[in-house]
């Protein structure tokens, strides 16, 4: 396949003396789907935030799409890099939140084309075309001058991945992004999803939902305490898995 | 006790809201109370109509009423400004920034404001020479007399602006501190700056917040300016004590300014309200609900 768009290496993390990564090392490549699962509390949600750096990092390395993220190298100590670098950083990776956060202030095509007009320099005739073929493509076409606080979760979900597309990230991460929603709703939003990875695009989504997991996802990892526990593909971890915390977590949730 | 009726009516009841009696008893004694209050006034044999009339007009009164009004909108617009760049400092991860703004801010709530519009006000004694420049140089861009460079209407919106920059970075820090942090973190993965993330994202929610404790101040400082007399600034007020300590009319002055600080105080409602909508917008408030409006691009 192509080439590796996150390389993360040994990433450590802790909040004073609680290290809730300790040394995670996995490899997404281009195009891939891979989903994290793993008990609440296991560490997946900080590793995400990582990836964007969200997070900082206490020790090893992430690299998105070759490019070191949020820090400078020199010798064996990493220098974090100021606000604005990793601002540009950031606008090649997308990310969807379990909350949404979408600007309540703003309409669903507002939200949308925020960032390409802000951030990305886009005329707003030209960042509106894009806002209104985006919001088609998750099924909103006619939700453009609604606020949020007017949409459904699972609406609301759908044009917050409108919003995250609309800077043509290389990169998608989802937080548990159906975690919120009322089970009616879970199935759109997981539909969109699915076309994304259809269409190509790498995406990191931590879940609940083993059905999506099974069914999109190329690669599958267990985090627990802040480990890898069992990484492979959806039939390897999610149906045969080889170490007991894998077994007794799918038991629980399964 | 509730009894149970059953009568058959069929189906076709009607459901009333419940009656509120004592309503109508407090508004009839309120409206007593207010009416004999409004007669004790009127019929006062100390104050004289006719010189109220006379004067609610005058050219000093209405000249006095613009000075307020432009010192009032000039404070507003300087403190605010001060202290939205004050509460961002007081949140700043730097500490230095945040020690300056606390520090600001303790000090100019901790004086009390007629001893600041003094202190500007007679600042020329205190320091009658003013100079502007690079110390232990020879650059200087501005010196003089400092009762030249800094006359009592200058000095007076000094006083108003930094007292008032205290108060209201506290109102505007909670305004910040009441948007959820997800928004944050949302600008911030698009890509977003601190400072646009400021600007087009937390400021614009925190307004929702700000407005209404800031119409507060709006009014306290309307009618603050009235303290600029003792330092001469001809406002409202000085215009009619100055009036009144040559006709002696002191309640009928009196009468006539607060007539009008009442009529301003009550005009500024209007535009609160105004504001309070535009950034209630996609917010389900009770007094303005969420109306979804026409799509508009470019609004830069």
């Amino acid at each position: 396949m192509g080439h590796l768009m996150v390389d993360a290496r040994s990433v450590r993390k802790s909040y004073g003396s609680n290290e809730v990564l300790q040394g995670i090392s996995l490899t997404v490549e281009s195009g891939e789907v891979l989903c994290i699962i793993g008990p609440s509390g296991s560490g997946k949600s900080t590793f995400l935030r990582c990836l964007n750096h969200l997070e900082s990092i206490n020790g090893g390395r992430i690299y998105v799409n070759d490019e070191l993220m949020g820090y400078r190298q020199s010798g064996k100590v990493l220098h974090e890099m100021k606000p604005k670098d990793i601002a540009k950083q950031r606008q090649a990776i997308g990310m969807v939140f379990q909350r949404f956060n979408l600007f309540p202030h703003m309409t669903a095509l507002q939200n949308v084309i925020e960032a390409p007009i802000g951030v990305g320099g886009v005329n707003p005739e030209e960042a509106k075309q894009l806002g209104l073929e985006l919001l088609a493509q998750v099924g909103l076409a006619d939700k453009g001058d609604h606020y949020p606080s007017q949409l459904s979760g699972g609406q609301q979900q759908r044009v917050a991945i409108a919003r995250a597309l609309a800077m043509k990230p290389k990169l998608m991460l989802f937080d548990e992004p159906t975690s919120a929603l009322d089970p009616e709703l879970v199935g759109d939003v997981l539909d969109v999803m699915k076309g994304l990875a259809k269409a190509g695009m790498t995406m990191i989504v931590v879940t609940h939902e083993m059905g999506f997991a099974r069914e999109v996802a190329d690669k599958v990892v267990f985090i627990d305490k802040g480990q890898i526990v069992e990484m492979g593909s959806p039939k390897q971890v999610l149906d045969k898995p080889q170490e007991a915390r894998t077994k007794a977590f799918l038991n629980k949730v399964l | 006790m509730a009894t149970t009726d059953h009568t058959d009516y069929g189906d076709d009841v009607v459901a009333v809201p419940l009656r509120h009696p004592s309503r109508w008893i407090f508004g009839g004694i309120a409206t007593v109370l207010l009416l004999s209050f409004i007669w004790a006034v009127y019929s006062a044999k100390s104050i004289q109509h006719e010189i109220v009339a006379k004067f609610l007009f005058d050219p000093r009164i209405l000249q006095g009423m613009l000075v307020t009004i432009f010192v009032t909108v000039l404070c507003m617009f300087i403190a605010t400004i001060l202290a939205t760049l004050l509460a961002i400092m007081k949140l700043s991860e730097n500490p230095l920034q945040r020690w300056l703004a606390t520090g600001f801010i303790e000090f100019f709530r901790g004086t009390p404001l007629l001893l600041q519009i003094v202190f500007w006000g007679y600042l020329g004694i205190i320091f009658p020479q003013l100079v502007l420049g690079v110390p232990y140089t020879d650059i200087v861009w501005l010196s003089g007399d400092t009762s030249d460079l800094i006359p009592a209407l200058l000095a007076g919106v000094i006083a108003l602006s930094l007292n008032e920059a205290a108060y209201s970075a506290e109102i505007v820090r909670a305004g910040i501190l009441a948007v959820d942090s997800g928004q944050v973190e949302a600008a911030k993965s698009l890509g977003m700056s601190g400072g646009q993330t400021m600007r087009r994202i937390v400021l614009p929610q925190a307004m929702r917040v700000i407005i209404p404790p800031m119409g507060n101040e709006f009014i306290g400082m309307l009618k603050n300016t009235s303290l600029l007399q003792v330092i001469a600034v001809a406002e409202l007020y000085t215009a009619a004590s100055t009036i009144s300590s040559a006709n002696l009319a002191q309640i009928e002055l009196l009468v006539v300014s607060g007539f009008w600080y009442l009529a301003m105080t009550t005009v500024l409602g209007f535009p609160q309200r105004a504001l309070e909508r535009k950034f209630g917008r996609g917010f389900a408030t009770v007094g303005g609900r969420a109306a979804p409006r026409a799509f508009k691009v470019g609004r830069r």
